[in-house]
């Protein structure tokens, strides 16, 4: 939940001196893409070395012979020391082996591409709404600064910032479902429509209008409103935000004044000139924030037993599946890196100061 | 230290508030108690920063005189008196094990506070010290820290936090200490920040030529310089700090029973939310509030600071 | 702007009730139910070893032998139609029943069933112990276990053992008969089709599985040449839903036809709500404390037997577990065969202090409980760590998964482990050889019983079980556990509390739920809606 976006600049030194600048900065950012990956993968790593649950116990059951143990216990490599089991894991991830689940017998990589577009689903629906809300409600309340809509956003986004996503969840199903039946209950879809459409994309909307089943696309639907407004309003609060203050800072440039002062209408200015200058940081934060969605999911899915990663990952970390919990956190964080990479690219592809 | 007669320092004897509003300092302490008070003005001005600030205090005052307000033992069942309605002798109602829900919701402000403190106190010193070694020294200490930084930075707070869990075990200690790993990278980007700009000033060249010891420096000097600017950073993420705790220990992670944590007491109360909404419903407009009031408090504390990002 | 926004505003918050709405009854041939599944981690059931994975095997697979639900002492046919006996009670003669067919259309053959009894020894997975405890190794097997014609199964067992203690063993998942040609011709390395048998169905029961999600939903399709005849129900779906709240919100809602894990709470203030129906059946299941006697403390007898005075046996059944259980405080179950009724324990705290005194206790000491952290196991847990301390007891709870629990309380590794056991099979010897039966407290022991996991050393009790199983005379057996019991119940580090009652509430235009008395004798066949 990072709610504030981390500031002081990273340094982002040139690969090497003497390279023409484009290709510099390239080669800078892949080696710093890469470094962070590495490092990431070392502390999964880690975590998964001082974990109390024997994964040699964990592979062949506590009823197993000494033999077997020390099999397996030599298959996973457990006999080496402990560089080289770190260039083993690497090597492994790298190859997208991420191990075996105990809790559901396969490979921890199928599951996760079995779950992820819940996830993926969920998140964009979400970030849609944050940012077809949030933008607007940003523009508004830096256009009325100081004043009562300023102010009404402001707590709104405040509150967005300071509610637990799980309770709100509850809350809103005993509202929305249970008292008001404005929308469906829980999972992905009613129940009975489990296994109807083949998975191809494992969108479900997408799915169901690719097999031609609208009635199945009505319901998906219905049963995506309510936690992806739970999960849209944390976003929206962190994008009116960021557009409130974008837009302060354009509305006070100079140019803003001469379009006025040109006759421009007001309405032009504002959603014309100023927003479309701010528009270039704010496609970064977005990104970024679409990423922090990935994470507000863990709790949102599990109080709307909404089978993507986040259901994933805390139902293998109750079972204490390590293999599982680790693969999601590396899928996760990799995810994360490429969004901060993406929204580093656009920054730079988007404005011409950065070029 | 004397105040200096002259009449733009202001003399304490005219009033404090002249004193502390004078143009001209008299001294340095003068000085910064001076900004110190003007911040406040600002602040003052804004109801909801106030608002935030009350909370906060509030929040402080309760965990403070928790066992004299409580009227009941936050541990204390009575299976007689299970899932009682608020009103008569339990304010709050009672939980699924005939506890006193506001007692516990009082309680449950110490594990709140408590967490909050302590991952300040660990986070805290550990970004400062990551964040200006890196300031400091430069060249290859500082891309080695800051490129650690970045790794933790890649990661997705709550899911880091729920891997270190699992990986320690769960309880109170380790969710504390799992969310501190989590926290410090901001940190020391922060303190890098302030460091590089004050790393070549006079007095730091200064001590330098004397033959202060970089660690005496360090100590002695940057860490104080700028630890203003991360202990605000450190309260805007108090409210964070308190979700991702409340998160945790929805999940059974985090405080065991019978310890009074709210997300445990959310996690215990949804199955009666139909029928006993007062039991999850107490606990989640409690910590509600709590970060609503560390937001105000630091959405006011940064419009202070920093006027431009307001 | 304001206004356009208002009114974008506006629209959405009209046009969004119109997306639920679709909500209505499930389809009249799919039966759909909530249920916490996440335990599953196989489908092959000569692996299965957990209660939703029996369940699933109850309805995928028919066995060699079933009960009677209402009076388990009367054994019926499955597979197998009828069977005979020899003189010295150790060869079984099976005959198969005629006209069954698998999934895939095979016939069911002797042949399949005598494949798939092997198939267990075999592969030697978790539940193997149940045959194998008849001397069965993969060396023997295929010679004890066999085929004489396409009809005839012939099962010899190491020694003579009271008559229907092999029959209800094969009334177990272990007695499921699989589709021998199917699952062969996936075999890989030798593992008898194992690997693939784990996410797929070979059977020839009234269903068969169409899909798995693991933690998230079971699929399951009707068998339409099923030899009793086709179920009513197309397809039945089983939703994982681990939330409570969750789970009555759906059967509320009309999203789901039968919940199944609501609390004791919820159910209370569910009862006479209209639309629905309550149903509570006794189960064989026990819940219970396991003492270390590993530890210090819990080995003297005087504290063994201060903590099931510690107990508020009568409070805990009628609050929190009110209506889902009834104090037991004996191993065997109502309605095994010698069965004793003796419930000699009660909250004393007073008395549970002079014990503890006498042991020299008086101040108390600290314990840990590895605790499973699912309701209600947790709730009855916090309510002992209130009771305990009353008597200066302090108990610390560490709550895991069930299987991190399980997994520690198997290695010894615990203080005391609070849990449930489920008998395997409906025979007396089932939970006598867990409770009562320690052959070897080496750490290294072939047969590993509950009273080994808790170094519990009892040669003449083990002695006493042995000697049980192999009475033939059922009087005289019956005679003899009840012997078992009342030492057990007077001394043993077992604070055994409850049996369990399954709580179920269905929509009330849905029938025909089987529910026995165990965990897999759960039967969707006959469900019918209207």
């Amino acid at each position: 939940m990072a709610y504030f976006p981390p500031s002081g600049a990273a340094p982002r030194p040139g690969f090497l001196p003497g390279l023409p600048g484009w290709l510099n900065t390239a080669l800078g950012l892949l080696a710093s893409v890469a470094l962070t990956f590495l490092g990431l993968l070392l502390v999964t790593f880690l975590i998964g070395r001082v974990v109390p649950i024997d994964p040699v116990l964990a592979a062949v059951g506590d009823r197993a012979p000494a033999e077997v143990y020390e099999q397996m216990r030599i298959a996973l490599g457990l006999h080496l020391p402990l560089h080289e089991q770190f260039l083993a894991y690497v090597g492994k991830v790298l190859e997208g082996d991420f191990g075996r689940s105990v809790l559901t017998a396969n490979p921890v990589l199928e599951d996760i591409r079995r779950v992820f577009p819940a996830t993926l689903e969920l998140a964009t629906l979400s970030i849609l709404l944050g940012v077809l809300i949030g933008v607007p409600m940003g523009v508004v309340a830096a256009v009325r600064h100081g004043r009562w809509p300023d102010h009404v956003i402001r707590v709104l986004g405040l509150v967005g910032y300071s509610v637990p996503v799980f309770w709100l969840g509850l809350m809103g199903l005993l509202l929305f479902y249970a008292n008001l039946g404005w929308v469906a209950g829980p999972g992905r879809l009613d129940i009975y429509y489990e296994g109807l459409v083949e998975p191809v994309t494992g969108l479900i909307l997408v799915d169901s209008l690719v097999a031609g089943e609208p009635e199945v696309f009505w319901n998906a639907l219905g049963h995506l409103v309510l936690p992806a407004s739970v999960l849209g309003y944390f976003s929206l609060a962190y994008i009116s935000r960021m557009t409130r203050s974008l837009m302060l800072e354009q509305l006070s440039q100079e140019y803003i004044v001469t379009a006025r002062a040109k006759g421009l209408s007001e309405a032009r200015v504002v959603w014309r000139h100023a927003l479309g200058n701010a528009m270039v940081p704010l496609v970064t934060v977005i990104a970024l924030s679409y990423g922090s969605l990935l994470e507000g999911s863990v709790l949102t899915e599990i109080v709307f037993a909404w089978p993507g990663l986040g259901y994933y990952i805390t139902n293998s970390l109750l079972n204490a599946d390590m293999n599982a919990v680790l693969g999601g956190t590396i899928v996760v964080g990799a995810v994360f890196i490429g969004l901060n990479l993406l929204s580093d690219l656009l920054y730079r592809v988007l404005d011409p100061r950065a070029r | 230290m004397k105040a200096l007669d002259d009449r733009s320092a202001g003399s304490f004897s005219a009033g404090p508030r002249a004193w502390l509003m004078a143009e001209a300092a008299g001294s340095r302490r003068q000085a910064r108690l001076g900004r110190w008070y003007a911040a406040w003005l600002v602040f003052r001005r804004n109801p909801l920063a106030v608002t935030g600030l009350a909370i906060v205090c509030g929040l402080i005052v309760v965990a403070l005189v928790a066992p004299w307000l409580a009227g009941h033992s936050p541990i204390e069942q009575n299976l007689q008196a299970r899932l009682l309605p608020p009103g008569g002798g339990h304010w709050l109602g009672t939980d699924a094990l005939g506890r006193d829900i506001f007692a516990r919701l009082v309680h449950g402000a110490r594990i709140t506070l408590l967490i909050v403190a302590l991952v300040a106190a660990i986070a805290a010193p550990v970004g400062l010290i990551m964040g200006c070694s890196a300031g400091y020294f430069g060249g290859w200490v500082d891309a080695v820290l800051m490129r650690i930084t970045d790794v933790f930075l890649a990661f997705p707070r709550l899911i880091l936090a729920l891997a270190f869990v699992a990986a320690l075990g769960p309880g109170i200690e380790n969710a504390i200490l799992a969310i501190a790993i989590t926290a410090w990278p901001p940190y020391a980007r922060i303190a890098r920040a302030e460091t590089i700009t004050i790393r070549t000033s006079g007095f730091i060249q200064a001590a330098r030529l004397q033959g202060a010891s970089a660690s005496r420096i360090l100590v002695g000097h940057v860490v104080p310089l700028t630890s203003s600017s991360v202990i605000v950073r450190v309260t805007l993420d108090m409210a964070g700090v308190i979700l991702t705790a409340a998160g945790l220990g929805f999940l059974g992670l985090g405080a065991q029973p019978p310890v009074a944590e709210w997300g445990a007491m959310i996690a215990a109360g949804r199955q009666f939310m139909l029928d006993q909404w007062w039991v999850a419903a107490a606990p989640g407009l409690a910590i509600l509030v709590v970060s609503l009031g560390f937001n105000l408090l630091g959405d006011g504390l940064r419009d202070v600071l920093d006027p431009k990002h307001g | 702007m304001v206004k356009r926004f208002l009114a974008l505003a506006v629209v959405v918050a009209l046009l969004a009730p119109g997306i639920g709405q679709a909500l209505a009854a499930t389809p009249r041939d799919v039966l759909v139910m909530a249920k916490r599944i996440d335990d599953i981690i196989t489908l092959d059931p000569a692996e299965i070893f957990e209660f939703s994975g029996a369940e699933y095997a109850a309805n995928v697979y028919d066995r060699l032998i079933t009960y009677d639900l209402r009076d388990v002492s009367r054994l019926e046919g499955g597979v197998a139609e009828s069977w005979t006996v020899s003189e010295d009670g150790r060869t079984f003669t099976f005959t198969i029943r005629r006209g069954m067919t698998f999934h895939s259309g095979n016939p069911v053959t002797a042949d399949d069933a005598a494949w798939s009894l092997q198939r267990v020894i075999r592969l030697n997975k978790s539940p193997a112990f149940i045959l194998a405890q008849f001397g069965f190794t993969p060396e023997n097997v295929a010679e004890r276990i066999r085929a004489t014609d396409a009809y005839t199964l012939v099962v010899e067992t190491e020694e003579a053992y009271a008559p229907t203690f092999l029959l209800y063993c094969l009334s177990a998942g272990v007695g499921s008969v699989v589709d021998r040609r199917l699952v062969e011709a996936q075999e890989r390395d030798g593992d008898m089709g194992h690997g693939w048998l784990r996410t797929h169905s070979a059977g020839s029961g009234p269903f068969k599985l169409s899909f798995w999600r693991p933690s998230e939903i079971l699929s399951l399709e009707r068998h339409d040449a099923y030899w009793r005849g086709a179920p009513a129900m197309r397809r039945v779906l089983i939703r994982h839903i681990a939330e409570l709240a969750t789970q009555r919100l759906l059967l509320e809602g009309g999203d789901i036809d039968i919940a199944r894990n609501l609390s004791p709470d919820q159910i209370a203030s569910l009862e006479g709500r209209a639309g629905l129906r309550i149903r509570r059946v006794p189960k064989v299941d026990i819940y219970y404390l396991a003492l270390n006697q590993k530890n210090p403390e819990l080995s003297r007898p005087e504290v063994r037997r201060a903590l099931k005075y510690l107990v508020d046996y009568q409070g805990i059944r009628d609050t929190i577990l009110r209506g889902k259980v009834v104090v037991r405080q004996s191993f065997l179950p109502t309605g095994f065969l010698g069965a004793i009724e003796d419930r000699p324990y009660g909250l004393d705290v007073a008395y549970a202090r002079e014990l503890l005194a006498e042991a020299g206790l008086a101040d108390g000491f600290a314990v840990t409980m590895d605790t499973p952290n699912t309701s209600p196991i947790l709730e009855v847990a916090q309510v002992i760590q209130a009771t305990f301390a009353k008597a200066g007891i302090a108990l610390e709870l560490i709550p895991g998964s069930g299987k991190q629990t399980l997994t520690k309380y198997r290695a010894r590794n615990h203080d005391i482990y609070i849990g449930r056991w489920g008998a395997d099979y409906p025979d007396p010897h089932a939970n006598a050889a867990a409770f009562a039966s320690n052959p070897d407290n080496a750490d290294d022991a072939r047969i590993k019983s509950l009273a080994w996991r808790n170094s519990w050393e009892i040669p003449e009790l083990t002695a006493m079980t042995q000697a049980a199983v192999r009475e033939r005379d059922d009087a005289r057996r019956a005679g003899l556990y009840q012997a078992i019991q009342r030492l057990h119940l007077a001394d043993s580090p077992f604070v055994i509390m409850f049996q369990d009652i399954e709580l179920v509430v269905e929509r009330t235009n849905v029938h025909g739920l089987v529910l026995g008395p165990n965990f897999e004798t759960n039967f969707y066949r006959t469900v019918t809606k209207d």
